[in-house]
């Protein structure tokens, strides 16, 4: 009983579970898994074309076509290199540590609708060898908590990474990159929150199935939570330009310095791995899922393809931000997350929220986007105000030095 | 609940339930006793995200999927990240320290002893001859499951649940905790700050 209210609001789970079911769900994670490893390779490969395309460069092409496997060869060539252990390691926490930063990658994705008939009441539902399920691994009623708490284990990996090797430059490349991850958490979060509010809901296919008929979450949530989101995700992602992290010529490689052959790896993947999963939550979230029109051909077709359609351009985004803008310094990308992604997405859901107390008790609704503006203009002019004093005293206080 | 499903009759022994709990309890006290006894600082906040972890499973087996979810959130996921921040801002040694352990522990231990007796005594008290009410939040079904199942739809879920009773039942004490909250916060900004 409570075990299927519990897994999932997946339909497949809620009668008996027999041999079949398990063998969907089985086969589910295998596609699951098999489906990440495939497009963090793919990734890889169609990053370095594109970042050589806009940089002038021609980019791997030896290995197959387009040089379309050379990420096959480096993993194959890094399987073969030595797996140095530092002297000085903690040698558990040393091997430890990158699978706390694969893991949690995986284990986001299971959340991800990446297919199903979203045009009708169901919710999602389609029919796989006569077993109605949902096209997504797991269902748990609290599936965007779920992706936050794995972004928030994920800080794990880089932590333990950087302070168990023993060395100065991945302990200080460590601290920075948790520094930050914990930091843009919060933003993250609290754009989240905007959404479930549209959404009501906290499961990702509710979430998707909101989404329907053109009720995007870009516009239903008042494209600023996606802005800040879509910030506070690369940050998190510790991508260019929050690449802080392994800026080499201030830290050698960052956290990762220590590590090679296979470990290594594993952290070059869950890199990837990480963008591909936040590519696919930010779709979830905000793009609608697999929605979109039906052309020709079967209803369930459509949606994993414009899955992949959405994918692609928000990978395409991130290769582009690579390509495109510079590092931030360290103070920049603190004063940037602190002092205005995070009073942004908590002022924006505040509007939110009295919009929807508005419309729920009838509230005249001009009336109410006048008032919450000025409030938050009164709170920004506030914000404003505090950052002044503060930097009117620092500077008193280094005119005493 | 684990408890309570043993006390009532009309539920029936969930036997892996209770294996689960019990393997999960073991890691937990073995995990816990680790946390005093090792010499590291590090590995102590590991042990102890293990205890925390295990508690977040705990909670999955009695089906509060939503503050298992909170538990690693704000735990594992802020708590003792900002631990593990702290200690490797100041001082981490790989090897560990030696003079770690204090020479007062045993008041320490005894204090831990007496606070279980206390919760123990205070749980039995309160919830001992409690049995499984008929209409269980732990059984509502989100309304694709009862569709499925031919039942009737039961609306909300846990997390439905949770949020009606905090924010309409127990809202005082809620904001109060919001409040007390705040005030540490702004507390730890003046102490930092105090020139």
């Amino acid at each position: 009983m409570t075990a299927a209210s519990l897994l999932a609001a997946d339909p497949l789970l809620a009668g008996k579970v027999d041999l079949a079911v398990v063998l969907i769900v089985a086969l589910k994670a295998v596609i699951v898994l098999a489906f990440l490893l495939v497009a963090t390779m793919l990734m890889i490969w169609f990053e370095r074309k594109v970042h050589a395309d806009m940089t002038n460069r021609i980019g791997p092409n030896q290995a197959g076509p387009f040089g379309i496997l050379q990420s096959v060869a480096d993993g194959v060539k890094v399987f073969f290199k030595e797996d140095l252990l530092p002297d000085r390691a903690d040698r558990f926490v040393f091997r430890l540590a990158p699978f706390l930063s694969v893991v949690p990658a995986f284990l986001t994705f299971a959340v991800v609708p990446i297919g199903g008939n979203f045009s009708d009441a169901d919710g999602g539902v389609i029919e796989l060898f006569g077993h109605r399920t949902l096209l997504q691994l797991a269902d748990p009623p609290i599936g965007v908590l779920l992706v936050l708490a794995m972004s928030s284990i994920a800080v794990y990996g880089v932590m333990l990474a950087g302070w168990s090797s023993g060395s100065k430059y991945p302990l200080l490349g460590s601290v920075r990159a948790s520094a930050q991850m914990v930091s843009y958490e919060a933003a993250l979060g609290l754009s989240t929150v905007t959404v479930v509010l549209v959404a009501g809901t906290l499961t990702t296919s509710g979430i998707v199935a909101a989404q329907h008929t053109w009720n995007w979450n870009l516009w239903a949530t008042g494209i600023v939570p996606f802005v800040v989101f879509l910030i506070a995700a690369t940050a998190e992602l510790n991508r260019p330009p929050f690449d802080l992290v392994e800026a080499e010529q201030e830290l050698v490689g960052g956290f990762h310095t220590e590590y090679s052959g296979v470990r290594f790896a594993m952290y070059y993947l869950a890199e990837f791995m990480n963008t591909v999963t936040m590519s696919a939550i930010i779709v979830t979230l905000f793009l609608g899922g697999p929605n979109g029109p039906v052309l020709v051909g079967p209803e369930w077709l459509w949606g994993i393809v414009w899955f992949f359609a959405k994918l692609m351009l928000l990978l395409f985004t991130f290769a582009w931000f690579r390509a495109t803008l510079p590092r931030f310094r360290y103070d920049q990308l603190m004063d940037l997350g602190w002092k205005a992604l995070i009073p942004l997405a908590l002022g924006w859901l505040l509007l939110m929220i009295a919009i929807r107390v508005g419309s729920d008790e009838g509230w005249n609704p001009i009336l109410v986007m006048v008032v919450g503006v000025a409030a938050l203009a009164a709170g920004y002019a506030l914000l404003v105000l505090a950052g002044r004093t503060a930097r009117r005293n620092r500077e008193l206080a280094g005119a005493h030095l | 609940m684990t408890l309570l499903a043993t006390v009532n009759s009309d539920v029936p022994f969930n036997v892996a339930q209770n294996v689960g709990f019990g393997v999960i309890a073991v890691l937990m006290v073995t995990g816990a006793l680790r946390v005093v006894t090792t010499n590291n600082v590090v590995h102590a906040a590991l042990w102890l995200v293990l205890v925390l972890a295990g508690a977040a499973a705990q909670f999955i087996l009695l089906a509060a999927e939503f503050v298992a979810i909170t538990q690693v959130l704000v735990y594992i996921g802020a708590i003792v990240v900002l631990f593990l921040f702290g200690v490797m801002l100041t001082r981490a040694p790989i090897r560990g320290e030696a003079g770690l352990t204090r020479s007062n522990w045993f008041g320490g231990a005894l204090v831990g002893v007496l606070l279980l007796g206390l919760l123990s005594f205070t749980l039995l008290d309160t919830f001992g001859g409690d049995r499984l009410p008929a209409d269980t939040r732990l059984t509502l079904r989100p309304a694709a499951v009862s569709q499925a199942e031919g039942t009737e739809p039961t609306a909300g879920s846990n997390v439905g649940a949770v949020s009606d009773s905090i924010f309409s039942r127990y809202l005082i004490p809620f904001e109060a905790v919001s409040v007390l909250l705040t005030a540490a916060l702004i507390g730890a900004i003046v102490l930092a700050r105090k020139e």
